[in-house]
């Protein structure tokens, strides 16, 4: 390494594509877990292994969004800089709005009668 | 440190079968596999929670003004190794927890059985005094351990990608503690609630 590549100033693209695909993810578990308590039927869709029961859906359809939204953002943000504040700030809200969702006193709100 | 605790944790759960009605009398063999499901967590939950610690120290000193350039790419180095080791030991953690020991959680005791202490969902819930250890702790661990392997993969991504450029970007860097200690939270939630729920409702 030399002092050259210590400032060497990459396009921040990339890293704010996996900030937000991390945040979508998240957020996309917790969305999951609010449906699944709220609506019997989408809790038997999301029941794709019924060993594991719904957990699978909930977690596989984070898992999956956050693998698909990073690869379609690495994509539009590859090159590129993006003003970094706004972007971290709606990732960090996604990432808490995943906490939220998990947060077993929450998803009791929505839970069906 | 973590095959330790994982050796440590495997010892007490064996010494305890005997206390069981399910196990007492059956020759250590039989348990064996019963007391490594118990244990695993112990392995990977202490291999993150201790590297936590160092990789927080990593990416907080990882400052211009404080490491010398010789000095950032030997931590750079020691760094991704971490963060991408870490990632690696949360998917296995969580990949096994929800297809592997989640099952033997959840599974429905047979129509009449009088005794759920095979099935630890049923058993908790069962009893109102044990009930908020499924409702809350389970329900919380089961959904919240999943964002740890997401928040640290994109921590192990954006280090990777910026290498000892990271030190220049002080905004970057406070975003991706902050995603760093949230799987780590995260984490310490599922690792802490597991520990207890199989004291309260051991697996069979």
């Amino acid at each position: 390494m030399t002092p050259q590549t210590m400032h060497e100033d990459l396009p921040n693209g990339p890293v704010v594509a996996a900030l937000i695909a991390g945040g979508l993810g998240s957020a996309t578990l917790g969305l999951m877990t609010v449906l699944a308590e709220a609506s019997p039927s989408i809790n038997d869709a999301l029941n794709w292994w019924n060993p594991a029961g719904p957990l699978t859906g909930k977690t596989l359809t984070g898992v999956i969004a956050f693998l698909a939204s990073w690869i379609v953002l690495h994509v539009i943000f590859r090159g590129r800089n993006v003003t970094f504040v706004p972007a971290a700030t709606i990732a960090l809200i996604l990432l808490g709005l995943g906490l939220l969702g998990t947060f077993p006193p929450f998803f009791a709100i929505f839970a069906a009668e | 440190m973590a095959l330790a605790s994982f050796v440590l944790n495997e010892i007490w759960e064996m010494a305890q079968m005997s206390a069981y009605v399910e196990t007492a009398g059956q020759p250590w063999t039989s348990t064996l596999g019963l007391c490594t499901r118990a244990a695993d967590g112990m392995l990977f939950g202490a291999a993150f929670l201790l590297a936590f610690a160092g990789g927080l120290a990593g990416l907080y000193s990882l400052r211009p003004e404080w490491v010398t350039v010789a000095g950032l790419k030997e931590r750079m180095f020691r760094l991704k190794a971490g963060l991408w080791s870490m990632a690696a030991i949360a998917w296995a953690t969580v990949v096994a927890g929800t297809f592997i020991v989640y099952p033997w959680y959840r599974a429905k005791p047979p129509e009449g059985a009088t005794d759920l202490s095979a099935y630890p969902r049923y058993f908790l819930l069962a009893d109102p005094s044990t009930a908020a250890w499924h409702k809350f702790g389970m329900e919380w661990k089961e959904h919240v351990g999943w964002l740890a392997p997401i928040a640290v993969t994109v921590v192990a991504f954006a280090v990777t990608y910026y290498g000892p450029a990271l030190a220049k970007k002080a905004g970057e860097r406070r975003t991706l503690m902050l995603f760093y200690l949230i799987a780590f939270g995260t984490a310490a939630i599922a690792g802490v609630f597991g520990a207890f729920i199989n004291k309260v409702a051991p697996l069979r």
